[in-house]
């Protein structure tokens, strides 16, 4: 009987490892900075880039859902395109990091964005309240 | 004056504990009762002063006093009264103070109701539970000290993570912690078996109870994770395979394993080593995860602002570990097997096949979590993998391990005969292949889809096999068939307990695969007014409206749902506004159904109220993942009951 349990081991393990083998390879995803990706672009890789968002390079048209922006990271920059409506810790001036591939027309087609989320202390200010309240009245008397 | 109380109440507990530990060690080496009756002492006021802690922490949040920095950082002014209470375990110091008090509350009831029936193993058992109390009291006066003052006092707080403002932070993380905290009891044992060398069944049958309800608790916290994922973080799903989830997730996957190979022990003599090795293995991830999310080590949603308690975590999970690999050295000769596995074809190697699939499990989701750390250690190369990785490898495990749950209640031990394989799985194989021929005519073409349904048919059936049996015995004896089937279910209330729970996972099985192979979506912005369709549904955008609200400014978008079984339903998905926070959070609205549920989250939207981006979904069976939840609760309740079959 043991050598039959031991082979059967064997087996599972073998397949286990091919599994993870496999798995592995198919999908990694690499995490690179603009300037990394800059240097050597491989299309059809999977990347997960990460930089801030350059101020006056956000563009979003909500008819089309395409949302367009810069990512850089102080040395490089990547045009980044993604089809959806910005999530809600994304803006112009802040970390984000999107997952997607290099497109060989000269930019990177995200399939997903995930906003960074400062951990950082930010005390509650009145100017983004008026913000709100000023969102608060121009929203006054929309029908519901 | 709370911070001074509350640390000073911490520093005595934890001289306490550490004092109980040493004394019901030395007690139960020179053999002297008095020092193990002191160490019970102990491990009452343990009890007492964080049970004083935790009122303490709550009335300091219920008071808002401010000059507690804890309560300073997560709750403010605005922060209404219910969540002012689920706030105590909101963010890192005060989630250890609550998974210390149930750890005492847990060490509190091993001493009620072991202090006689475990007379040999019971002050080592306890000496290890104050030890483990001792470290997570440690952790409580230095690295994570909840009772710290802060000075100047601030007039407000910071406030609380606005998506903790769930009803689901009651129940999640108390679940959850129940679970993680439950395995600590039969660990404690594991450990009192070896340094006693009563490695027999004794500590296995003792725990078998408390392996359950940590089992239990740990499923159920998983499963309210899923449901708050999936109704409050808005991207429609219930499980990411994050690195915290996965740190649950592993320790039940060892925790279910050990579940199942104790019964191969009571029965057969066997694995004696290999139980021992799982319920360490299993102790030992619960604090791997706690490490993995206190530590920061690994991005996650989930995780806390960083600091040395990762190092601390990673100090203790070393000692435990090498402790529990040297006693397991050190009674290496005793841990042999009496039984020898006869055959193949056998409940024995069904239950093993069962261990091996979960362990492989627990590996994959291991080496998938800390994938990225080993890579940048060793090639230097930042790297992840996601979701496709997880789903992956581990579907083919589990698919492997819903046919054993078919097989293995019903297979005979030692040597199934080819008269009892076709006695019990004849007709389940027929059916399982008529489901699959069923479901292929219906037009479902994913082959994942098609196996994983025919495998439940397959289960339900042995099911259906055995119970029709037992109740059919029972009738001939003259019982009437309701009370047939009730005794039946009653009098073996472990082994039908076990088929309930089987068809609880049968059902989340179905809801996981519905939701992955038929849910469908779309993105689209619409101008007031407008409609748009998906899967039989007219989604018409009626408008915005904002309003303020205790702690944040709302705005709200009006949805009329046309058609399906939301017909005539108006949604309102918003995005809440918290002063606190840098951008806003989404509030999703759904209607569920017991087939679909429809769910709407909104995006963007332009600020005269004209015009919104909205994300839809049209998720199919995810409502049989809850269900099933409730299924599992019944098999728990049922299998954790007193036996009763001495009474037949």
């Amino acid at each position: 009987m043991k050598p039959k349990f031991l082979v059967g081991g064997l087996v599972i393990a073998a397949a286990l490892a091919y599994m993870i083998y496999a798995g592995v390879s198919q999908s990694v995803v690499y995490f690179v900075t603009p300037s990394e990706l800059g240097a050597a672009p491989v299309a059809g890789k999977a990347y997960r880039l990460g930089g801030m968002v350059l101020p006056g390079s956000l563009k979003w048209e909500p008819r089309t859902l395409d949302l367009t922006f810069t990512l850089s990271d102080g040395k490089s920059t990547i045009p980044v395109r993604h089809r959806g409506a910005p999530p809600d810790l994304f803006g112009e001036g802040r970390g984000a990091v999107v997952e997607g591939a290099w497109n060989a027309a000269g930019y990177f087609k995200a399939s997903h964005i995930m906003a960074k989320h400062s951990e950082e202390y930010t005390a509650p200010h009145d100017t983004s309240a008026a913000g709100y309240k000023d969102l608060l009245r121009t929203l006054e008397g929309a029908p519901r | 004056m709370i911070p001074e109380i509350g640390g000073g109440a911490l520093v005595v507990a934890l001289a306490l504990a550490v004092l109980g530990a040493v004394a019901a060690a030395t007690g139960a080496r020179t053999g002297r009762p008095a020092l193990v009756e002191s160490a019970q002492h102990a491990a009452l006021a343990v009890y007492a002063l964080l049970t004083g802690c935790l009122a303490l922490l709550v009335y300091a949040f219920l008071r808002f006093d401010f000059s507690v920095r804890y309560v300073a950082m997560n709750t403010n002014l605005g922060t209404p009264f219910y969540y002012r209470i689920t706030a105590v375990w909101g963010a890192l110091e005060g989630s250890i103070v609550l998974w210390a008090w149930m750890l005492a509350t847990y060490t509190l009831i091993v001493v009620v109701r072991h202090r006689r029936n475990a007379r040999e193993l019971y002050p080592w058992v306890l000496s290890v539970m104050l030890g483990v109390l001792a470290f997570f009291l440690l952790v409580m006066t230095v690295p994570a000290p909840v009772f710290q003052r802060l000075t100047p006092v601030p007039a407000d707080g910071r406030g609380l993570n606005p998506l903790l403002e769930d009803s689901g932070m009651i129940t999640h993380p108390v679940a959850l912690y129940l679970g993680f905290t439950g395995f600590t009891v039969p660990f404690a044992f594991a450990m009192a078996a070896l340094v006693t060398g009563r490695v027999n069944d004794f500590w296995i049958t003792a725990t078998r109870r408390w392996t359950i309800t940590a089992w239990y608790f740990l499923s159920l916290g998983l499963l309210i994770g899923g449901w708050w994922s999936y109704h409050v973080l808005g991207w429609g799903g219930y499980w990411a395979w994050d690195p915290v989830e996965n740190a649950a997730f592993m320790p039940w996957l060892t925790g279910t394993a050990f579940l199942h190979s104790v019964m191969i022990q009571e029965r057969r003599r066997m694995l004696r080593l290999w139980n021992l090795a799982l319920v360490i293995l299993t102790f030992a991830l619960t604090l791997f995860g706690t490490f993995l999310t206190r530590s920061g080590i690994i991005a996650s949603v989930h995780a806390f602002t960083q600091g040395s308690i990762g190092v601390f975590f990673l100090v203790f999970l070393s000692v435990v570990v090498l402790i529990a690999l040297g006693l397991l050295a050190w009674r290496w000769d005793v841990l042999g097997a009496q039984g020898e596995l006869d055959s193949v074809v056998s409940r024995e190697s069904a239950f093993l096949l069962n261990n091996v699939l979960l362990v492989a499990a627990t590996f994959t989701v291991f080496f998938g979590t800390i994938f990225p750390l080993v890579s940048e250690a060793v090639r230097g190369v930042k790297v992840s993998v996601g979701m496709p990785f997880f789903n992956q490898v581990n579907v083919p495990l589990f698919l492997g391990l819903i046919f054993l749950m078919g097989v293995g209640p019903l297979i005979a031990w030692r040597r199934a005969s080819l008269d009892n394989l076709k006695r019990n799985f004849l007709w389940p194989a027929v059916i399982g292949a008529v489901a699959a021929g069923v479901v292929w005519a219906l037009g479902v073409r994913s082959a994942l889809a098609v196996l994983s349904l025919a495998l439940a048919a397959f289960v339900a059936a042995t099911i259906t096999v055995d119970v029709v049996r037992g109740t059919r015995a029972r009738r001939r004896l003259g019982e009437a068939l309701p009370g047939a089937l009730g005794r039946l279910l009653l009098r073996h209330n472990r082994r039908y307990g076990g088929f309930v729970v089987h068809l609880g996972i049968l059902v989340i099985a179905l809801g996981v695969t519905g939701s992955q192979a038929w849910s469908v979506q779309t993105e689209t912005t619409l101008q007031r007014g407008e409609h748009t369709e998906l899967a039989g549904y007219r989604v018409r955008f009626d408008g915005l409206a904002a309003s303020e609200e205790s702690n944040h400014f709302k705005v709200t978008a009006t949805f009329t749902v046309d058609g399906g079984h939301a017909n005539g339903t108006v949604l309102l998905p918003a995005k809440k506004f918290y002063p606190q926070e840098q951008s806003p959070i989404a509030y999703v609205d759904y209607r569920l159904g017991l087939f679909e549920d429809l769910y709407v989250v909104l995006g963007d939207f332009a600020r005269d109220g004209s015009q919104a981006t909205v994300k839809l979904q049209v998720n199919r069976l995810v409502s049989w993942i809850w269900i099933g939840g409730l299924v599992l609760t019944l098999g728990a309740a049922l299998a954790v009951a007193p036996e009763r079959r001495r009474l037949v």
